[in-house]
């Protein structure tokens, strides 16, 4: 399944909800506030950390630029487009909106 | 593929309009078919042509409207909750006797059931939402 | 509404829908409007299950009086899916206990999962509706 979340960890539950429920070989996608899940040193990126063993997490480029953030993502995170998002969607069998 | 979208948010007030527009455009320019694009809760506020934006930023009503006749797109609005949004067409306006209507070209106005069918027709469903 | 002919997807499709509710009730139209779907799912012989997560086990507590704000009391909608054949109601264990809740606190029956069984149904869907 595709996850995508699209608010910062910081302002709701729904990354944190997310990574609870994510089955392994699963794919997270974090757009809009949501690439504020995808940045390094923060008190949020050890949960996002963790599932990267058996999850793929991914975060959405421009997004990240418009925040000014991309310089600080953290190692494991695949910065894609939004080409990407839509190969995401289609690659997995199903997709699920964490909002 | 063919992909269903839906928009839950208005333009502006949240990204979700702006998101789902640049994945259907990434879709179609992929070669993927959108099959509908299904506007619920406030996004139905997607479809009023009254708006009058900011010259030097995005037009989000007017976008999708080009969008949709480049494409042939489906662009369609949750009766119920246009209704109790104030967004109609000719039709509903002189339905519900009302004095003026207000949607944007490209949008239609429909039930429900078209974004169930959308979800059974389409193979897969991407929600664009808060 | 049980009257209405009953429309299956094109060439009998039948795909299993998961209504995904994880917010409160009153405060946005988000519990609201998603009911609304499901009652128009209920016509298109899916299958349906509604899945209540996080805040969205309030949407389905007992004792819910509405005079006060002046806002229509929609619970009682909860109630009448099973008219509809809308039985699959799910939900967190983890949410329940969260915010000190019980089975008997919810005005309908439901089958309470844990996080792994619910994770598993979801990945298990064909379409997921949030809202």
């Amino acid at each position: 399944m595709l996850h995508t979340v699209n608010k910062s960890p910081f302002e709701k539950s729904a990354l944190a909800s997310c990574l609870k429920h994510a089955t392994a070989g699963s794919a997270i996608l974090l757009i809009e506030d949501g690439v504020y899940g995808a940045l390094d040193k923060t008190s949020f990126s050890d949960q996002v950390r963790a599932v990267m063993p058996t999850c793929g997490v991914y975060a959405l480029g421009p997004d990240l630029d418009a925040r000014g953030m991309s310089g600080r993502v953290m190692d494991g995170v695949k910065v894609v487009g939004y080409d990407g998002f839509v190969d995401l969607v289609a690659e997995h069998p199903n997709v699920q909106a964490w909002l | 593929m063919k992909f269903g979208i839906m928009v839950n948010e208005g333009p502006y007030q949240h990204q979700a309009s702006d998101t789902a527009y640049q994945f259907a455009k990434a879709a179609l320019a992929k070669g993927h078919e959108i099959f509908r694009v299904f506007f619920y809760h406030d996004g139905v506020n997607n479809a009023t042509r009254l708006t009058i934006p900011p010259q030097d930023d995005r037009h989000i009503v007017n976008r999708w409207s080009e969008l949709a006749q480049e494409h042939n797109l489906d662009l369609v609005v949750c009766v119920a909750a246009a209704q109790r949004r104030g967004l109609l067409d000719e039709n509903e306006a002189s339905r519900n006797g009302k004095d003026a209507n207000n949607i944007a070209p490209g949008f239609r106005i429909s039930g429900l059931g078209q974004l169930v069918e959308a979800g059974i027709q389409a193979d897969r469903l991407v929600v664009f939402g808060d | 509404m049980t009257e209405e002919h009953e429309m299956e997807g094109e060439g009998g499709v039948i795909k299993k829908f998961m209504f995904v509710n994880r917010k409160a009730p009153y405060g946005t139209i988000y519990a609201l409007e998603s009911l609304e779907v499901v009652l128009i799912s209920a016509a298109f012989d899916q299958d349906v299950s509604l899945m209540f997560l996080d805040d969205g086990v309030y949407e389905i507590v007992k004792g819910q009086d509405t005079k006060g704000i002046e806002v229509k009391n929609f619970s009682p909608t909860y109630r009448a899916l099973e008219m509809y054949d809308i039985e699959k109601l799910f939900v967190s264990k983890e949410s329940l206990e969260e915010r000190s809740l019980t089975e008997d606190d919810l005005l309908v029956d439901v089958e309470v999962l844990d996080h792994t069984q619910v994770a598993e149904l979801m990945a298990a869907q064909d379409v997921v509706l949030s809202f």
